[in-house]
């Protein structure tokens, strides 16, 4: 199907540790950042003449700021656990894609700069110099680490290449070494209010086009309104749900769902996005700054509640930092979490019986359900530890007849990342973004051998985006990915409103049944 | 001798200092460096004493590594196990009277002492035989292992075949108590194996035996799952707040 350069790894059953293959990826990384986009985040445009020194630094500073960097610099025993966890090594065999041999790339500098041993005895230790070689081996290998998580569960002491390759990136964004890809639309949030560059215009037109389709197929006048001041729920969503598919269909989804709860709600187009890809670069600042504009947009809009659309990381910054980083949110209505997962809002209304739910509506598939790895291993859902694993399941056996889990070893906490997180979703990175999808394409091919899984539901924009462009490689069909809450779209029922005609077949049109008490132009 | 024992007393009290400063060092520092964000790897307990619960699991039975290598758990697991048996056993060197849970963990000490050096030739085995091991080990790694397996063999030998006069070991170290420095036995294995756990204490906050302490520190493990609950915010990142 799609044209590769390189060679697309063999599907396999079980997927196998492969030998290791020194180099096998030191030719990938990812287009380098220009001054324009590093300047509106703070960072220097180039390279730095002194970069060296002002890296170490850097990373002094991260030091002081982070336990988790600190603690995670000594305590490594190099005792192997992590190695064969890590999808891009068991997709590529570069023994620099485990998770310990990444991290060693910092904590050789660290040691030589910070440490006693590594100042008397660096060879003994495996102390080296920041020179231009390492500084490269970095921005390779640190742009090869979708900061998934999934090592830091096999490690005995919890240490998370994450927070390290964060780091990194941190120390290379203040030296002038940024990666385009996430500083370009960080920038984009900035200016125009999300990831894609969609303006408030294009924004409307979009959802207004949404009602009429949602009509067309329903005779339900479902609104999917933007900027409404006053409105009860700001849904904040990842700005792939305006238009792409299969995000968009989500999106539809989740309009239908609060339709049924019967609750006003309203998207902005001031934080028309919900991630926050402050996070993969590990800029505190941008985060921060980024997560402000979601309490700026509430505030506006007189909302009383905040729900997030299906994204991973986003729900990750939501669920785990948002507090932090934008609060409090006293402002809110003290009664709902701050903020809810749109999963958890669906949940409660099916567990209340407020959903009129039609499983054979989906009865055309065989499911299986990815979980993603910033929901799985990074948040939580519901009031439980692992709701974040039970409600999407639920809500799944809720909306269709047939599912099925992949095998055990790759679902829940130990799942395997699509291949596409963390900042590297960029087609500089393709090669890579193939190779380390395999082990999660070898376990949905074993369910879709062993139990006719048609189709993998996901509630992350990362997930569906990678997914549907990394399944051809490897002979997969791109539509076999699925929002999650397009199954709940295709299921419920919906309660027609006063103005929607019941049971009536002509041709829907969409300008006679407008009425007076509500129109749907977005106000 | 006096020489000897003078050398050996003041070894021991410079290990110990080394030990003892270089661990609190680094103990305060982390636990002074901030945890801006909360990070626990999830599904992670919701309140305090699942937290605890959490830690003790990781110590106890290293809840983690066994998910994710059982070799390198079933090796690791004998090791430290032993080494803790062998740690209680020569406590009866540093306490009087002793203490009678110590009199009853005496024999065990012994198979503790066995343990140990099978947990440590498996794990260094794998060093040598898993390419991936292979790949990530330095030569601190293998002189580390290199270390313990010595201490423990010194040890063994000194019960099995050499016998020494465990009296005076005592009174030595207790005399190092009240800086009464008594004779300690010229007995070139225990001054081998005295040496070698000296040296031990010494490098035990410069090496990669810090994951001891950093165990405990680790954001991922030892942070409740509570971050809508709580604002949880770090000083530095609070004055952010005020610009
Ligand atoms: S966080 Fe994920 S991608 Fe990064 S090293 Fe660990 S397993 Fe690999
Ligand atoms: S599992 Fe943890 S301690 Fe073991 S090698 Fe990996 S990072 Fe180091």
């Amino acid at each position: 199907m799609a044209k590769a350069t390189f060679e697309v790894p063999e599907l396999t059953q079980y997927t196998e540790v492969p030998p290791i293959t020194p180099g096998a990826m030191a030719h990938s990384a990812p287009f380098k950042s220009r001054e324009e986009f590093q300047t509106p985040l703070g960072f220097p445009g180039e390279l730095v003449e002194d970069w060296q020194a002002r890296a170490i630094d850097k990373m002094g500073e991260l030091l002081g700021k982070y336990r988790s960097l600190r603690v995670y610099m000594d305590a490594c025993v190099k005792c192997g656990s992590c190695t064969d966890k890590c999808h891009y090594f068991l997709g590529t065999g570069d023994p620099k894609n485990m998770p310990v041999a990444r991290q060693d790339l910092m904590r050789k500098v660290y040691r030589r700069y910070f440490t006693l041993s590594g100042k008397l005895f660096p060879k003994l230790v495996g102390a080296e110099d920041f020179t231009e070689e390492v500084l490269n081996d970095w921005y390779s290998y640190f742009h090869q680490c979708s900061q998934c998580r999934r090592c830091s569960v096999f490690c005995p002491y919890g240490i998370d290449t994450a927070e390290i390759s964060m780091a990194a990136r941190e120390i290379m964004d203040s030296i002038g070494v940024g990666q385009k890809y996430c500083n370009e639309i960080i920038g984009k949030v900035y200016k125009i209010g999300n990831n894609l560059g969609l303006p408030g215009p294009a924004l409307e037109d979009t959802l207004e086009g949404l009602e009429e389709d949602v009509y067309d197929d329903t005779g339900v006048r479902v609104k999917y309104p933007i900027d409404q001041v006053g409105a009860e729920i700001l849904l904040v969503t990842p700005s792939a749900d305006f238009f792409a598919e299969p995000h968009v269909d989500g999106l539809i989804g989740y309009g239908k769902v609060f339709h049924e709860a019967g609750v006003s709600w309203t998207l902005s187009s001031y934080a028309s996005e919900a991630a926050n890809f402050g996070m993969f670069i590990g800029s505190y600042d941008n985060m921060r700054r980024l997560a402000q504009r979601i309490r700026e947009a509430a505030i506006e809009l007189k909302v009383k509640r905040i729900v997030f659309g299906e994204c991973g990381h986003a729900w990750r910054v939501a669920y785990s930092f948002l507090n932090t980083l934008a609060g409090p949110w006293d402002f809110l209505d003290p009664r709902y979490p701050v903020p809810q997962h749109i999963c958890e809002f669906t949940y409660e209304l099916i567990q209340q019986g407020k959903l009129n739910l039609d499983k054979s509506e989906n009865d055309d598939k065989v499911l299986t359900y990815h979980d993603s790895c910033n929901v799985a291993r990074a948040s939580r859902m519901g009031n439980t530890p692992g709701g974040q694993f039970e409600i999407p399941r639920a809500i799944i056996r809720a909306t269709c007849n047939n599912f099925y889990d992949m095998d055990e070893d790759t679902i829940r906490d130990r799942t395997f990342c699509c291949g596409g997180g963390g900042g590297l979703l960029t087609d500089d990175l393709m090669e890579l973004r193939v190779k380390g999808a395999k082990p999660r394409v070898d376990a949905l091919n074993n369910v879709m051998q062993e139990k006719g899984v048609t189709h993998m539901a996901t509630i992350c924009a990362i997930c569906k985006s990678q997914f549907t462009k990394v399944l051809p490689y490897y002979g997969l069909d791109m539509d076999q990915i699925v929002s999650l809450h397009q199954l709940v779209s295709n299921a419920i029922v919906l309660t027609p409103g006063p103005d929607d005609e019941d049971e009536d077949d002509d041709e829907p049109d969409p300008d006679d049944p407008n009425d007076e008490e509500e129109t749907d132009e977005a106000a | 001798m006096a020489f000897l024992t003078n050398f050996y007393a003041f070894l021991f009290y410079f290990a110990a200092f080394v030990l003892v400063a270089g661990l609190a060092r680094k103990i305060i520092q982390y636990a002074r460096t901030p945890a801006p964000l909360k990070i626990p790897t999830t599904p992670a307990p919701t309140t305090g004493r699942g937290v605890v619960l959490r830690m003790m699991r990781e110590v106890v039975l290293f809840e983690s590594l066994f998910r994710g290598n059982k070799w390198t758990w079933v090796f690791g697991w004998m090791f430290h196990f032993g080494l803790l048996l062998v740690t209680l056993r020569h406590l009866r060197y540093f306490i009087e009277p002793v203490w009678f849970p110590i009199q009853l963990v005496q024999p065990f000490g012994i198979y503790g002492g066995i343990a140990m050096i099978l947990g440590l030739a498996g794990l260094w085995a794998r060093r040598f035989l898993v390419d991936r091991v292979k790949y990530i080990t330095s030569t601190s790694d293998h002189l580390i292992l290199g270390l313990l397996i010595a201490i423990g063999c010194t040890g063994l030998l000194m019960k099995f075949v050499f016998h020494v006069d465990v009296v005076e070991i005592k009174h030595f170290f207790q005399g190092l108590y009240s800086y009464d420095i008594q004779p300690l036995p010229a007995d070139p294995l225990l001054l081998l194996h005295l040496f070698l756990v000296a040296l031990l204490m010494i490098i035990f906050p410069y090496s990669k035996l810090l994951h001891m302490p950093g165990l405990f520190f680790s954001p991922t493990r030892n942070q409740v799952d509570n971050p809508r609950e709580r604002r949880h915010i770090a000083p530095w990142a609070r004055k952010l707040e005020q610009s």
